[in-house]
């Protein structure tokens, strides 16, 4: 059962910067914030990931995309030790941040650096700028809450619309709102990496744009990775775009390589909708 | 109209009427049974009734002032042993045990809370009576309160279970600690529900009677302190209900009325703190 099954493509660390998947080091220009290495994952005796590995570049956006149940919700969740809240769960394998092993930090700081934004809006039944401030109160920060949550709603885009009622519950936004309000939240701590898991999956078009536009934005402040099962999502916002398929990583390429002239037929068969 | 339409519009029709009507009865019942209390036993409320205490047997008027702050006293002493019990225990079983540990305490708590209240009553009894050599406010207090502990365990547990996971992963993401996440996250989304669970579990053992017989017993005079026998609403109730004098019997009506009033006064404040916080949507 151990990984019988071997990637057919053996995926380099890095995206295959260049033509072809010949090509291996990524341009001295791209430093790397996380390296994925060889992992493996499992629920109890079920196998889901299979030597996974991947790099992800500092300061820019790394989409995940892949059919459901490929993998690449449970990919993302290995980045912040999440999964580690699933019982059974059980990662083999290294993941680093700026070199550091994630696994020999506090998990609580981890999460500190490496934020979170979920599938559909969880505001905590607090009031707005209780939300935004949850992390900084619980980081005990000694930053002034006020100019914090402000410079937090102000990046997340949403300052403008809820700087007149920052006291009301976070329930009364809308839907895009909300998930906007936990952008700011996330970013409130002001982490270097942020994950987002199909975070427009419950919106509608139009906050799903006004979402996109952020992270586009949002690149500057911090390394994104977004799991997306929407290709013209991965297309518009991304940078790098990684394929995943029954737990394996296929394919990982700069994004416009990879929808243009994918190197692998299952990557080309996915993105042209024959099947997922 | 074709038939088959036409028995299909009946059918919703009748089943509807049918749960409406229901509907309505579930809520009569409660004005019924205040209406019952209010004919009988409204005219025996009065000023005395609530700072007197009772009259020799024979004489008339005299209130039920030591009932009043007894229950009062027994209900307080219930609470601060139960629910800190049950809803720590809640915490601990659906944030922290495994599966079997979870189990075995639910199965306990569901024995425990079928457990007749006169056995809890005996339990007390040679628990605290014996031992102190007399009966007491802290014996009955205690018999009450062993009662709230699995009532308030169950309620707490399922009211915590059905906090969104999706919150609990918000906090954690943010770097909050477990025992963080529960305090600030967790227990505020559901602290609604388990505020009323514990009402409900309070207002059951406020007109719990036989845990009282032979713990608080009973007590004709004010009862100074902890630790001497005590007199309260429901075994005052139970005996003036079976004696044989009509005056009696009309002040038991009012003491049903007062207990019925003083739980409803305490529910209806209590939900109107809990209003003020902000709810969970259901999705």
């Amino acid at each position: 059962m151990h990984a019988s099954v071997r990637p057919a493509v053996t995926v380099n660390i890095t995206p295959n910067i260049g033509s072809g998947a010949a090509s291996q080091a990524a341009p001295a220009s791209l430093p790397l914030r996380m390296t994925i290495s060889k992992v493996n994952f499992f629920y109890g005796s079920k196998q889901v990931l299979f030597d996974v590995s991947l790099g992800i570049a500092t300061n820019k956006v790394t989409a995940l995309i892949g059919p459901s149940g490929c993998g690449k919700s449970t990919l993302i969740r290995t980045l912040n030790r999440m999964y580690e809240t699933v019982r059974n769960a059980r990662l083999e394998g290294e993941i680093l941040l700026d070199g550091q092993n994630i696994f020999a930090q506090d998990v609580t700081l981890l999460r500190r650096r490496v934020g979170m934004v979920f599938q559909r809006p969880n505001p905590f039944p607090k009031s707005i700028f209780d939300n935004v401030a949850y992390g900084l109160r619980v980081n005990g920060t000694k930053l002034p809450l006020a100019e914090a949550v402000e410079k937090s709603l102000r990046h997340s885009a949403l300052w403008d619309e809820v700087k007149d009622h920052l006291h009301k519950s976070a329930y009364e936004l809308s839907g895009g709102q909300q998930q906007r309000l936990c952008i700011a939240r996330a970013l409130a701590v002001e982490p270097e990496v942020l994950l987002l898991d199909e975070p427009c999956s419950a919106l509608d078009p139009i906050s799903t744009a006004k979402i996109e536009e952020l992270l586009v934005q949002l690149k500057d402040l911090c390394t994104i990775i977004t799991v997306t099962h929407n290709m013209q999502q991965a297309a518009r916002i991304s940078d790098f775009t990684a394929f995943l398929l029954t737990g394996q990583l296929i394919e990982f390429s700069p994004t416009p390589q990879l929808f243009t002239t994918p190197s692998d037929p299952r990557t080309e068969a996915y993105i042209t909708g024959r099947f997922g | 109209m074709n038939p088959r339409l036409r028995w299909r519009k009946f059918v919703s029709n009748f089943m509807l009427t049918m749960t409406g009507l229901c509907a309505v009865v579930a809520v009569s019942v409660l004005f019924f049974i205040l209406g019952y209390l209010v004919y009988h036993g409204g005219t025996s409320i009065n000023w005395n009734f609530f700072t007197k205490l009772p009259t020799p047997v024979g004489e008339t008027g005299g209130g039920m002032a030591n009932a009043i702050v007894g229950s009062a006293k027994l209900l307080l002493l219930a609470s601060l042993f139960g629910v800190p019990i049950g809803f720590f225990g809640a915490i601990y079983l659906a944030e922290f045990s495994g599966g079997t540990v979870a189990y075995v305490v639910r199965y306990a708590a569901d024995l425990l809370n079928g457990v007749p209240s006169i056995v809890i009553g005996i339990f007390a009894y040679g628990l605290v009576v014996l031992p102190f050599k007399h009966f007491s406010t802290l014996a009955g207090g205690f018999a009450l309160g062993l009662m709230m502990i699995p009532i308030t365990l169950r309620s707490t547990e399922e009211f915590l279970h059905a906090v969104p996971r999706e919150l609990r992963e918000g906090a954690m993401a943010l770097g909050a600690s477990k025992s963080r996440t529960i305090a600030t996250v967790i227990v505020p989304a559901a602290y609604r529900g388990i505020v009323t669970a514990i009402l409900l579990a309070f207002a059951r053992v406020a007109g719990e009677t036989a845990p009282l017989l032979f713990t608080a017993f009973g007590n004709r005079f004010w009862s100074p302190g902890w630790g001497q026998p005590t007199a309260s609403l429901p075994v005052m109730i139970y005996t003036y209900a079976v004696a044989p004098y009509d005056d009696w019997h009309r002040q038991a009506w009012a003491a049903g009325l007062v207990l019925l009033g003083l739980i409803l006064v305490v529910n209806i404040v209590a939900r109107g703190i809990l209003a003020r916080g902000i709810a969970v949507p259901r999705s």
